[in-house]
């Protein structure tokens, strides 16, 4: 059996798990830094 | 600390070792904001460096398995993973004890924080797992102690994510996801002894931190820094996710103070 469809199978979903949680995990971030700071300025 | 003023200094250390004093002083969010902040741009850093050099290492350049052949490529995103899965399991259970035990709000909200990460870490284990179970065993999925107790620890950081948005009071919910994670502490040593205590289909610990890893070095490095990576990156969204939450307590609270403001004058 040719392991190879697994073995992209493998890192395909890791960095898709890698990219897309630090993505949204920095979007949450700078978010939250963004309104809290608006609100401060009002 | 504050609540330390005026106490007898004989009696400090023995007061902070017995209550947790340092603890206390430890989870305060202003001084975890200090700390976090400034440090969240090199872990990032040194987070997506590591990552993708132990990932492109072990893809590409590591040697292929004299028994499993390339198929062992996997073993340098599925066990870092793994490891990163039950470590963080280990996290929420000290940040449920914390909780439990001193009240920390700073710990609910790691607790809070690090349940869906840690799902997602735990989801990548079962995937690359099942993926690596096809080409060896001839199956994506058995009912092997190991596997089946690793999608045990899945389930419990799905269950620790749902109860805590199943209750409208917070503070409840944080005691009832607290003691769920504590009990569910219990399935850590299962998975690391299973393939021990029962003849499973997934194989033994290859490496073992008192000596004797049955790993060659050419292997052993890459899936060092690929777990270091994915140690890492673990940490950042962890302290990225609690970063996040308290500015989202500190808005809620300044909308409410403005709106209770606002609701005082037009009654004045």
């Amino acid at each position: 059996m040719n392991p190879w469809p697994f073995i992209n199978g493998s890192y395909g979903i890791t960095l898709l798990f890698l990219l897309g949680a630090g993505w949204l995990t920095l979007a949450r971030y700078r978010r939250a830094r963004r309104r809290l700071a608006q609100a401060m300025q009002r | 600390m504050p609540y330390e003023r005026g106490m007898n200094e004989e009696v400090l250390p023995v007061m902070r070792s017995k209550s947790g004093g340092w603890l206390h002083y430890l989870a305060n969010p202003a001084r975890f904001m200090r700390v976090a902040v400034p440090a969240l741009p090199w872990l990032t850093v040194v987070s997506v460096l590591l990552c993708a050099v132990g990932i492109v290492w072990g893809y590409q350049f590591a040697p292929a398995d004299w028994e499993q052949g390339d198929a062992a490529r996997i073993m340098y995103v599925h066990v870092p993973a793994a490891w990163v899965a039950m470590a963080g399991y280990a996290a929420l259970a000290v940040c449920s004890l914390f909780s439990i035990v001193w009240r920390h709000p700073l710990a609910d909200i790691a607790a809070e924080e690090i349940g869906p990460v840690g799902a997602g870490f735990t989801a990548v284990c079962l995937v690359s797992g099942s993926l690596w179970g096809k080409p060896m065993w001839g199956a994506y999925w058995v009912w092997d102690a190991r596997l089946t107790s690793v999608l045990i620890l899945f389930f419990l950081y799905l269950g620790h994510v749902a109860l805590i948005r199943a209750f409208d009071n917070k503070a409840h919910a944080y005691r009832a996801a607290a003691i769920l994670a504590l009990a569910g502490a219990v399935n850590l040593p299962i998975i690391v002894f299973s393939v021990q205590w029962w003849n499973t289909l997934h194989q033994g610990n290859t490496i073992s931190l008192s000596g004797g890893s049955k790993i060659y070095v050419t292997m052993l490095y890459p899936l060092l820094i690929s777990t270091l990576g994915f140690y890492l990156a673990f940490i950042t969204m962890v302290v990225a996710r609690v970063a996040a939450a308290i500015n989202e307590r500190k808005l809620a609270a300044a909308l409410l103070a403005a709106a209770l403001h606002a609701a005082e004058e037009e009654r004045t």
